[in-house]
């Protein structure tokens, strides 16, 4: 299984990787519909808090439909069409990592696409395969 | 929900199904939490048509059990029985019901005229079938008139029909009835979590403690599974309307089938309270792991878990009930609504039944819920797991309220060893307390109709009468251990030592139920109420709170079944401030009416006096109607007085100010009768004060005015209260 990993030392605060995530939920660059999430730079350490999925899946378990499974490739995964938009696994990831928008009827999540990967200049997130 | 029961004839089914009525209505999505249509549907000449909901109907009623009483108040008069035509069975959710995003959103509210009070009862349920009926096209569903033959009403929300009509159902009760019909009316296995089911069994035909079981599709194990509409006997009026089902089907549930005026301002209100649950939970009552199943230890070290027809609050032999860790099983999510994150709905599956006509199945058994634990166990002197799963699942599944199965079957139980009945009467069951093997063969009985069940299924009050026109009972002993106000049994709290309880039960619109007001901790434990006013002001709010969930959908637990971290550090906070501004939140995002938290216990307070006057133009409604039994004030018996003596005989001497030295335990039991009678009048005055009342209990016109009810019919009900 896959899983970002960020290294928060490394991180500018370009956005970049938020960019191009918001482009597996919406057509448009729209930060505010990315599955990554840079937060504050620590003012003692430098380091940039970075809001990631780790795949831990405890949001399968608190959804009341099934709509979050583990795909073959062990990356928890969302069905949007049995989705019902109850937000129970936003508030129940441990990691703050299940987002969702007003503009939409069903979170989304960090299915570990590499995309940010690739964009992110500085090597802040890498992918790990566990 | 049981492995038998699932190879259903499906084509035996089908040939069996007519249609007798149908009528379509245009589809049209939900604005802003309403439907603004209601259902019409008479059994009597198998017509159905649609209503307009008007302004007059939100602005006042709100929605739920206010359009329910909206209704049923405009379909019958002051002279009108439960089995007569014109009394209604409404079904309504409310504005908020159906949301996914906030926890406990998926509520019911049933009301009739009940069999059991003969005014007006209402009763909250979870289930899809409140939210599937809205999302489908209407806010409530109005059944009047009787069917000759069983029918079943099925509205397809996804097509836009409405029919009455009927298939042959190899059984009557609910878990085989249900996976019958969803076999049915769903297209296929995936289909069924679009089905909602209201139905009941064979044991709501026979007693007046008929409830009715709604559906829900739990994804998490792929079972239906059933919340009950417990009080009052809504089974009973269902049945003899000779209705089989409903079924509802609406296939396309999201997050915004409510069509939320804010949708952004209820999603930060579910997430934080879902985030709330998550890391709270465990730390607090864990609802999440064990549901109301972690009350009975709570009551019993509290001496306040009903044994031997509430003679008690505790019994050394109690410890096999009072955890129930064991038993469960989790799914993470087990609500009986979509996004219910307190997930309380516990169940217990593959339990081999040892008795009735099910004997040797394996099944789903929901709950144990507290109220089931302690009515059919402890109050019955049972202390024994099996012997409560057993008897919860006979009950669900023939259509009988856990509750007023307990509290009858205690009273029986005591008349039993009291030798006001006996054997001969009983037709050979050995009613003592303790016999489990005999209390199953009652409720066997119950459904079949038959034997001694059937006078024990009339409920205490009537059983009262029996007993003292057939078996010379004394009238006043029996008015003392009958555990029943109103007309229907007492849920099963001890209040003895509680007298804001006693208010909160004997004051309650529908009868003794604590879904109006649950003090006892404040009052007893914390003594958070000391004054007269403090609990008059207590028995105004609390109720009104907790009637605000019903109008609009919701359930109570997740207002104060958990509270927020720094709950303790707020004023108040017995109220769960904050969370009552999520309430505040929730109506204005879903509505887009602006309100305050004044305004969530205006809005319940209308319609509470409403129901106040129905009881009244019932020909109840009065002080008189919320007299309470002794048992529920005082020790009734020496035998109570001396299982307690040093807690009876300090009051006496710190509270009344009598010296117990010297006296009897007769005289002990007069002067402590005399003292809490008396407070329990006092306390009846201060809360009609604070309520706005007479001396009677009787709303003012100023009252009715200030809440704007002042409609013509209602004064008109009033009036003649206010002329004596
Ligand atoms: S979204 Fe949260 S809960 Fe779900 S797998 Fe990722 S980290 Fe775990
Ligand atoms: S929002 Fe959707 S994915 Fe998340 S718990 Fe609810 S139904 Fe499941
Ligand atoms: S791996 Fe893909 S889904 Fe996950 S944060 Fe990066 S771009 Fe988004």
């Amino acid at each position: 299984m896959k899983v970002l990993r960020v290294k928060g030392e490394l991180c500018t605060q370009c956005y970049a990787c938020e960019e191009v995530c918001s482009t597996n939920v919406s057509k448009e660059r729209d930060r505010s519909k990315s599955a990554i999430g840079i937060g504050e730079k620590a003012v003692d350490t430098g380091r940039v808090d970075i809001t990631t999925c780790d795949q831990c899946g405890q949001c399968i378990e608190v959804c009341p439909t099934n709509a979050l499974y583990r795909a073959k490739s062990g990356v928890v995964l969302l069905n949007e069409d049995d989705c019902v938009g109850c937000l129970s696994c936003v508030g129940f990831c441990p990691s703050g990592a299940m987002f969702r928008h007003e503009d939409l009827l069903e979170p989304f999540k960090c299915t570990s696409c590499g995309k940010c990967v690739k964009e992110c200049a500085e090597g802040a997130l890498y992918l790990e395969d566990l | 929900m049981c492995g038998g029961c699932k190879t259903v004839p499906v084509d035996k089914l089908k040939e069996s199904h007519k249609v007798y009525k149908t009528f379509n209505y245009q589809l049209q999505p939900v604005d802003k939490g309403y439907a603004n249509r209601t259902l019409y549907i008479n059994l009597s000449e198998q017509s159905i048509r649609e209503k307009p909901v008007t302004q007059e109907m939100k602005d006042i009623f709100t929605g739920g059990r206010g359009f329910g009483l909206y209704h049923l108040w405009h379909a019958v008069t002051g002279k009108t029985k439960w089995n007569d035509s014109e009394n209604e069975i409404v079904i309504s959710s409310g504005p908020l019901g159906g949301i996914t995003q906030y926890p406990g959103a998926g509520k019911s509210i049933v009301v009739t005229l009940s069999p059991a009070t003969g005014t007006v009862i209402d009763s909250n349920v979870g289930g899809f079938f409140g939210p599937f009926l809205k999302f489908s096209g209407f806010d409530a569903l109005e059944i009047q008139g009787k069917s000759e033959k069983d029918v079943i009403i099925f509205i397809d929300g996804d097509k836009g029909t409405v029919s009455i009509e009927d298939v042959e159902v190899t059984d009557m009760n609910t878990h085989v009835l249900v996976e019958q019909l969803s076999t049915l009316y769903a297209d296929n296995d995936e289909d069924k979590k679009n089905i909602a089911i209201v139905s009941t069994g064979e044991g709501s035909e026979t007693t007046f403690m008929g409830m009715l079981n709604f559906s829900f599709y739990d994804k998490k194990r792929n079972v239906i599974r059933i919340k009950q509409a417990g009080r009052g006997g809504t089974g009973t009026v269902f049945r003899d309307k000779k209705i089989k089902a409903l079924v509802v089907k609406f296939s396309s549930l999201k997050g915004n089938s409510n069509h939320p005026a804010d949708k952004n301002l209820l999603d930060e209100t579910g997430i934080k309270m879902h985030r709330e649950i998550a890391t709270l939970d465990h730390k607090q009552n864990s609802m999440r792991k064990r549901g109301t199943m972690h009350l009975p230890i709570i009551m019993h070290d509290h001496d306040l878990l009903p044994v031997h027809n509430f003679k008690h609050g505790s019994h050394p032999d109690a410890a096999p009930i009072l955890n129930w860790d064991t038993r469960l099983t989790h799914s993470g999510a087990d609500g009986c609504w979509f996004g219910c994150t307190l997930s309380c709905a516990q169940v217990i599956h593959n339990y081999e039944l040892k008795t009735g006509p099910y004997i040797g199945d394996k099944v789903y058994v929901d709950g144990p819920e507290y109220e089931t634990i302690a009515g059919v166990g402890s109050n019955l002197g049972i202390f024994e797991q099996d012997h409560i799963i057993e008897t919860n699942f006979y009950c669900d599944t023939y259509g009988i309220d856990t509750i007023s199965f307990g509290t009858a079957t205690a009273f029986a139980m005591e008349c039993f060893e009291t030798g006001i009945i006996n054997k001969e009467i009983t037709g050979g069951l050995d009613l003592s307390f303790g016999n489990s093997e005999v209390v199953l063969e009652l409720l066997h009985q119950m459904a079949r109709g038959d034997g001694f069940g059937k006078v024990v299924g009339r409920g205490v009050r009537r059983m009262k009468q029996l007993f003292v026109e057939k078996y010379q009972a004394d009238p006043q002993f029996l008015k003392d251990i009958g555990m029943e106000t109103k007309g229907l049994e007492y849920s099963e709290y001890v209040c003895k030592e509680s007298l804001a309880q006693k208010g909160g039960y004997g004051l309650a619109n529908k009868g003794p139920q604590h879904d109006e007001a649950w003090l006892i901790f404040m009052d007893m434990v914390l003594n958070q109420i000391p004054t007269f006013e403090a609990k008059a002001e207590a028995l105004h709010y609390f109720p009104m709170m907790r009637t605000w969930f019903g109008l609009n959908g919701l359930c109570k637990l997740p207002w104060n079944d958990i509270v927020p971290e720094d709950n303790a550090d707020q004023p108040e906070p017995e109220k769960v401030p904050e969370h009552v501004q999520n309430y505040v939140n929730l109506f204005t995002a879903v509505t887009g009416r602006e309100i305050t938290k004044e305004g969530l216990i205006a809005q319940a307070e209308t319609v509470y006096n409403f129901q106040r006057v129905f009881n009244l133009k019932m020909g109840f409604g009065t002080r008189r109607y919320d007299a309470i039994p002794y048992r529920s004030v005082g020790p009734v018996t020496v035998e109570e007085y001396q299982s307690r003596a040093e807690r009876y005989d300090n009051q006496m001497k710190e509270i009344i100010g009598v010296d117990p030295a010297d006296k009897s335990v007769e005289e002990k039991l007069a002067i402590t009768r005399q003292y809490r009678e008396k407070q329990y009048e006092m306390l009846c005055d201060s809360v009609y004060k604070r309520r706005g009342w007479t001396a009677q209990g009787v709303p003012t016109l100023e009252t009715l005015k200030r809440l704007k009810i002042d409609f013509v019919d209602v004064v008109e009900v009033v009036s003649q209260h206010l002329d004596v």
